[in-house]
């Protein structure tokens, strides 16, 4: 075998196009990784938010509430279950709810926003919501309150503004936090108000509350097999987490397809750099076949050098996007996800995936330039 | 008569009818033709003649880097021919040391790994190939300069590492294309003395090219070639 310290000098020999390949495998490594650690965060993120002992009920097969409808009739059968919550009152704590999109003016053009249609219970039921400045809207009103993330979005949307949708007026009375969870980025309206202005009878989901989250496991069993309805029940971490996991799928793909693209450069990269290494390296080469080296060990030692820079590239990379570990996105503005909070959260997988795609880099990069040089003949090389 | 009945040995290189033809497009080049040769083991034979004779050719077809047009090129009596291209490869690692004009030396490693570097072909140890380098430096007179780098050392200096090099593994033949093509007076003496040396102190057989009328005198014997043919 041609010893490795050979390459890696050799590499150290014309750092400055050695650093620079390095530094374009890295970029897109970092790309790579970074992306994957971010959707990671947004899973992690998303799916801490709700409380294990609220049920959300939508129906059967729905994925979201946007595209789930539930009958008044249902949310009424709901609250008669033994397992759900009182209230301070003694009422049930079931809650319909509606959820549509809402524009909204933003300068020339309309910003869709999720309005949800609540009732009083949909505020007791997640002690996460809390007003930190006006107070809640009226039962039977066109009052509405903000998520906090909204405020300022649009020229109305504040306290003491009226926002105008659905040919009606709706004065902001409110503004809410919610733990810089998805609620954030939602106006709350009265369920029936809404529904109205929308002709929209039922409620898209139901929210139920119940007395222990050791009740769940049966509650939903009862959810699924009562006839009068055909609904279903989940966890409220479990439906933020299924919303977390489409959003971050979706990152991950649009970020594996955008490293993709980068790697055929950066591969190029590596290709013209070990190009140039055998051209450069073309009389050693042609010493090295003359004393008997195998065409198969100047491959293989070509193809080494190719990998470690791949392997450096990949360190690079990978080292660069746990600085991101750092960073954290507040303002990500998807079209129903907007204002969410989240970081970039490292795996162990994360960072081998990192170095083995940098490695896979060079390795892809460097087959050709290594091919030609255990081709050479011999004598031409000596001679050159 | 007694004389008679002593077999000679046989030769270390044999060539038998050799011709080498190149093909430049539709014309073909005859370089070599109709090459008769026999290299005694142990025999220092230098070749000369003008740019352009074939004298480089010859020297690739004993040495098996290249292969003839017609004949048989013998060496350490096995027929060439017979081997493909990676049985040649293991078997020039085993039987031939190179001495190029341009000493050939990787400019990233020093004398010692230069030294090294035909050793990690054979099944020696890390310190038995330590041993062997030691020495071959020690021959050459380089042991001072075992972790200098070759831009480190006058051309000389580089051409002894180089014949270090052609020697550590203690091959049958040892091949110098102009080994003094690009070096003074006095480091073409130095390389000259050494091939002295190689010859009377290791009885190694030497087949050198050479332009320079005072390296053709320290061989034994000097081959004549003009325009392909053997004089
Ligand atoms: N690969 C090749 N293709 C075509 N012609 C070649 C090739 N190699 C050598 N020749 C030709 O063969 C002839 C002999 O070349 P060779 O290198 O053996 O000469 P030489 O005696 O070593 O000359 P010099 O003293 O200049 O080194 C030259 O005319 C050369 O142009
Ligand atoms: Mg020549």
């Amino acid at each position: 075998m041609v010893p490795l310290f050979y390459n890696a000098r050799s590499l150290w020999a014309r750092r400055l196009s050695t650093g620079l390949t390095v530094l374009g495998l890295g970029l897109v490594v970092f790309v790579f990784s970074a992306v994957l650690m971010l959707a990671n965060g947004i899973e992690s993120a998303l799916a801490a938010g709700g409380d294990p002992a609220n049920a959300v009920i939508l129906r059967k097969g729905a994925t979201s509430e946007l595209v789930s409808g539930v009958e008044r009739d249902a949310v009424r059968i709901l609250a008669t279950d033994p397992a759900v919550a009182s209230g301070q009152q003694g009422e049930p704590l079931v809650a319909g709810e509606l959820v549509v999109l809402v524009a909204l003016p933003r300068g020339e053009q309309a910003m869709n926003t999720t309005a949800r249609g609540v009732e009083p219970e949909s505020f007791t039921a997640r002690p996460e919501v809390r007003l930190i400045s006006g107070r809640r809207p009226r039962p039977g009103t066109n009052e509405v309150a903000l998520g906090r993330a909204l405020v300022g979005s649009s020229p109305d949307a504040t306290l003491g503004g009226e926002l105008r949708f659905a040919q009606q007026r709706w004065p902001v009375v409110g503004v809410f936090e919610a733990g810089a969870g998805a609620f954030e980025s939602e106006l709350w309206a009265d369920a029936t108000r809404l529904g109205g202005a929308f002709n929209r009878p039922g409620y898209s989901s139901a929210l139920v509350r119940l007395r222990s989250a050791e009740d769940m496991a049966a509650f939903e069993k009862r959810v699924e097999a009562d006839p009068r309805f055909t609904l279903e029940a989940k966890p409220e971490p479990t439906y933020w987490a299924e919303q977390a996991s489409g959003l971050a799928t979706f990152i991950r793909v649009l970020g594996l397809f955008v490293s993709f693209v980068f790697s055929l450069g950066a591969v190029l990269g590596a290709m013209i750099t070990m190009y140039a290494q055998v051209a450069t390296r073309i009389a050693e080469l042609g010493m090295l076949r003359a004393v008997g080296f195998r065409r198969r060990s100047v491959l293989a030692s070509v193809v080494a050098e190719s990998l470690m820079l791949g392997a450096a590239g990949g360190l690079l990379g990978a080292l660069g996007a746990l600085t991101t570990r750092w960073l954290h996105v507040r303002t990500l503005n998807f079209q129903t996800f907007s204002e969410v909070s989240f970081g970039f959260t490292p795996t162990p997988g994360i960072l081998l995936g990192a170095l083995l795609f940098g490695t896979m880099m060079g390795l892809i990069g460097g087959l050709l330039p290594a091919l030609r040089a255990a081709r050479l003949s011999i004598l031409d090389a000596l001679r050159a | 008569m007694s004389l008679e009945a002593v077999p000679a040995p046989p030769p270390m290189v044999r060539l038998e009818g050799v011709s080498k033809t190149y093909r430049r497009g539709t014309v073909e080049v005859p370089v070599l033709e109709a090459v008769d040769l026999a290299i005694d083991p142990g025999a220092f034979v230098a070749f000369m003649g003008p740019s352009g004779s074939g004298k480089s050719t010859l020297l690739n077809l004993i040495s098996g880097l290249d292969q003839p047009t017609t004949g048989i090129v013998e060496v350490a009596g096995r027929n060439l021919a017979e081997l493909n291209d990676r049985e040649l490869s293991d078997w020039r690692a085993a039987h031939v040391g190179f001495v190029f004009q341009l000493y050939n030396l990787i400019p990233v490693l020093t004398a010692a790994e230069n030294v090294e570097l035909p050793l990690l072909l054979t099944p020696l140890s890390r310190a038995e190939r330590r041993k062997h380098v030691a020495a071959a430096l020690d021959v050459v007179g380089l042991s001072h300069r075992v972790g200098h780098r070759p831009p480190q050392m006058s051309g000389g200096e580089q051409q002894r590492v180089a014949i270090a090099r052609a020697i550590v593994t203690d091959p049958d033949l040892i091949i110098a294309d102009e080994p003094t093509g690009d070096l003074d007076r006095k480091a073409a003496e130095a390389v000259l003395d050494l091939f002295g040396v190689l010859h009377h102190d290791l009885h190694k057989t030497l087949v050198m090219v050479t332009h320079d009328p005072h390296a053709a005198e320290r061989a034994e014997r000097v081959h004549h070639l003009e325009k392909g043919v053997l004089q």
